[in-house]
């Protein structure tokens, strides 16, 4: 009895035994731990990212009332408005003139502290990365209070020197300059940091290479620099334009897109439109326009980025 | 020592836990009938929450059923994003807060509620026609109108600036008592003009925003409702080359020359500020930044008088900003809820809460009108008395663009195109060419 109920016991367990050294050698393989290890990642990006982002292209496609769908119509509506073509043309002014301050003040202010040494360095970088470290909707709160139309820190002090009030957010183009310039003080630090990053990592061997071969400053920047750090300027300038592309705080507190909608980019133009209006598929579609032409960027950015990695593997 | 001892770390997370449960968890002891969640928009007048929470648990003791109440601030329109996830997701409170035109917004979603307000009238008498413009669709009632944040945007002047300065004696025009008086008569949008001249030229500027904020958008509807300057008709036509819209453009253009330079970007708060400071003569506003100046500036407040708006050629319109508390159609007790606004929507309640906000809440129905709060509210005796509308104040409640039918004008209302008009006006440009411009967004909106 004792030996049969051994053999049907060994019958049964064999299956078992099988996918249980199926498991165990799934389980040594190093991509099935990096799997494992990366799945809450994955299952956070897939309900937080990508099913609102499916949920928000279903929803582009809707009428008004969302009973039925209309492909791309809400799309080609906005097209045609006119208060939409000045909001890409604010979108598109915002994003690609604030990257571009950001990249070259924080270009400017890593080399500025690359050349700075010791505990010195350490003390300026702390106090450069404040702006970036401070909740956004606080410190644009504080930027606020100083273009506020009565209180205006910086109209008293030009008063106190008997300057006219500037109207900061009453007038569309210094509106304008002013949000941009929020948008800059806060994101610069990020690009100084990478930048100073990027400079530490490249080889002080080739700088003295470039100076046997008599290069000056300027050569030296434009010919062992810029060539090195071209993969970490491509990554913070795409990453930053897709972030100030989709920017809601500062418009939203500085102007809620004022005056007269010429501070509107796509984010609090796509609130006005689909929470404050009730027209939550048009809405949608405001949020998505950029979508394709962005991803378009990467693509260009990230397969440059690849090959020119690969390159310097080889 | 002992009690060091006795207090474990197991013990000590289970405390905090519990600590941190119960501002979330407002729950009522009674518990045998339901359960019913209600989100409150939440009050800025300090002590208005409280009043509020009192009447809720006098409620959940009488009917035994369990309560949840939520007090959600309108900062950051969060009131409005919860409104806007809760008819989306179709799960959350069974009443929630909804002002000025969210109720038409989500009416799909929202529970018919015409017995409460059968029951309610038959009460209490009708309430107001833009609590009927906004709370009904195709002749239901979705919400019922709620005085609990509800307020007039009549004027709030100074009254010593506006003496001196401008020669109008608001006391003597609006005096706080019943009848008022026949120079009222004089108070039109040329007398205020005319004020709004010397008045800037005192440097005490009329605080009149030009911003896409409620404020702004309230008193610019009022100004075209007075000229009878329609963008869009009923039947969803548009009206913007109208000689009323050219009529007080024309008006207006004479107008923003005495206002602030920066009033374009002015939001709810930018002119209440300007009151409150000291900056400026009159201000379109509820009790609020009275209030306000009684505790920050009290010479200010002393000197504050609140009125009804100006007359046009058309009648004299006072901007009304009504809330509403609906009931999802996804709520799983909704007979409990909708008792329970019943019970909220009583003259007694609505009293109660009317003084313990200093008299800023405005009851939707007239025969409410006669609370003793605006009579005794101070500094100076009488400051609000004209705040609710009297018979004799010879108005209108009026909310912007309601001409129009509602999903075009929760358009034009939000996207602030009235007052977007006077701005552009403002920024130098010609009538012609702002009339171009709304009626390319119109036409936008009317799709």
């Amino acid at each position: 009895m004792a030996d049969g109920a051994t053999i049907a016991g060994r019958v049964r367990r064999t299956p078992s035994v099988s996918t249980r050294g199926a498991l165990r050698r799934w389980l040594g393989r190093k991509s099935s731990v990096g799997f494992l290890m990366c799945l809450p990642l994955i299952v956070l990006v897939a309900a937080l990212v990508v099913y609102p982002a499916l949920y928000a292209i279903y929803l582009s496609m809707l009428n008004k009332k969302m009973t039925h769908f209309v492909g791309l119509s809400n799309y080609a509506f906005l097209l045609r408005r006119n208060t939409f073509q000045l909001v890409v043309f604010q979108s598109c002014f915002f994003a690609v003139s604030a990257v571009i301050l950001k990249a070259t003040i924080g270009f400017i202010l890593a080399h500025l502290l690359h050349n700075i040494s010791g505990g010195n360095q350490r003390i300026l970088r702390g106090m450069l990365l404040t702006p970036w470290v401070i909740p956004l909707s606080l410190s644009t709160l504080g930027w606020w209070w100083l273009f506020d139309p009565s209180y205006s820190a910086f109209n008293w002090v030009l008063n106190a020197f008997g300057f006219a009030s500037v109207p900061w957010l009453g007038e569309r183009w210094i509106a304008r300059l002013c949000v941009i310039a929020v948008n800059v003080w806060y994101g610069t630090p990020f690009f100084m940091i990478m930048y100073l990053a990027a400079l530490k990592s490249v080889p002080e061997q080739l700088y003295e290479a470039a100076t046997i071969d008599g290069a000056n400053a300027m050569q030296k920047l434009i010919f062992v620099t810029l060539p090195m750090m071209r993969n970490i300027i491509a990554i913070t300038v795409l990453f930053s334009l897709i972030v100030t592309f989709a920017d809601f705080d500062i418009v939203r507190i500085l102007t809620a897109g004022g005056p007269q909608d010429m501070t509107h980019i796509f984010a609090t133009y796509a609130f006005a439109v689909g929470l404050q209006s009730g027209d939550i598929p048009l809405g949608a579609s405001v949020s998505l326009f950029m979508l394709p032409i962005l991803a378009i960027c990467a693509y260009f950015v990230l397969r440059g980025v690849t090959r020119r990695a690969k390159e310097m593997a080889a | 020592m002992v009690a060091s001892h006795s207090l474990s770390r197991r013990k000590a997370l289970k405390l905090g836990a519990a600590a941190a449960a119960l501002p979330l968890v407002h729950v009522r002891a009674a518990g045998a009938a339901g359960k019913v969640s209600i989100g409150f928009w939440d009050h800025w007048v300090p002590g208005a929450n409280d009043a509020m929470r009192k009447q809720v648990a006098a409620w959940s003791d009488k009917t035994k059923v369990d309560v949840q109440t939520d007090f959600i601030t309108s900062n950051g329109n969060k009131i409005l994003l919860t409104a806007a996830a809760e008819a989306q997701a179709r799960t959350g409170h069974d009443v929630l807060a909804l002002y000025a035109w969210t109720a038409l917004n989500y009416a799909d979603s929202l529970e018919p509620i015409d017995d409460v307000m059968k029951r309610l009238a038959g009460e209490f008498g009708p309430t107001n026609p833009v609590c009927e413009y906004l709370g009904k669709r195709k002749d239901h009632w979705i919400a019922v109108p709620s005085s609990s944040g509800a307020q007039m945007k009549g004027p709030c002047g100074r009254i010593s600036v506006l003496r001196e300065k401008a020669g109008i004696d608001v006391t003597e025009m609006y005096p706080a008592k019943e009848g008022g008086s026949p120079t009222a008569d004089n108070w039109t949008y040329d007398t205020m003009l005319k004020a709004a001249e010397a008045c800037q030229k005192a440097n005490m500027a009329f605080g009149l925003g030009l911003g896409q904020t409620t404020d702004s958008v309230d008193w610019a509807g009022a100004m075209f409702r007075a000229f009878g300057a329609a963008l869009v008709g009923g039947e969803g036509d548009i009206k913007v080359k109208s000689d009323e819209v050219r009529q007080v453009l024309e008006y207006a253009q004479k107008l923003v020359k005495w206002l602030p330079a920066d009033a374009a970007s002015y939001d709810d708060a930018s002119n209440n500020r300007a009151l409150i400071s000291g900056k400026s003569a009159l201000i379109f506003n509820p009790p609020s930044a009275w209030a306000v100046a009684k505790r920050d500036n009290p010479s200010v407040a002393a000197d504050c008088w609140t009125f009804p708006a100006p007359a046009g050629p058309k009648g004299r319109f006072t901007p009304y900003l009504p809330f509403f508390w609906g009931v999802w159609n996804f709520s799983p007790n909704k007979e409990a809820a909708k008792d329970l606004i019943a019970y909220l929507s009583e003259r007694k309640q609505v009293e109660e809460r009317c003084v313990a906000t200093s008299g800023y809440d405005i009851p939707p129905f007239g025969s409410m009108l006669d609370f003793k709060v605006w009579e005794e509210v101070e500094p100076p005796k009488g400051t609000v008395y004209n705040y609710p509308i009297r018979p004799w104040h010879k108005t209108q409640p009026s909310i912007a663009a309601s001409e129009a039918p509602p999903e075009i004008a929760v358009q034009i209302y939000n996207r602030g195109t009235m007052p977007t008009m006077v701005a552009k006006l403002q920024s130098g440009q010609s009538i012609d060419e702002v009339i171009a411009w709304a009626q390319e967004e119109l036409e936008g909106f009317v799709r």
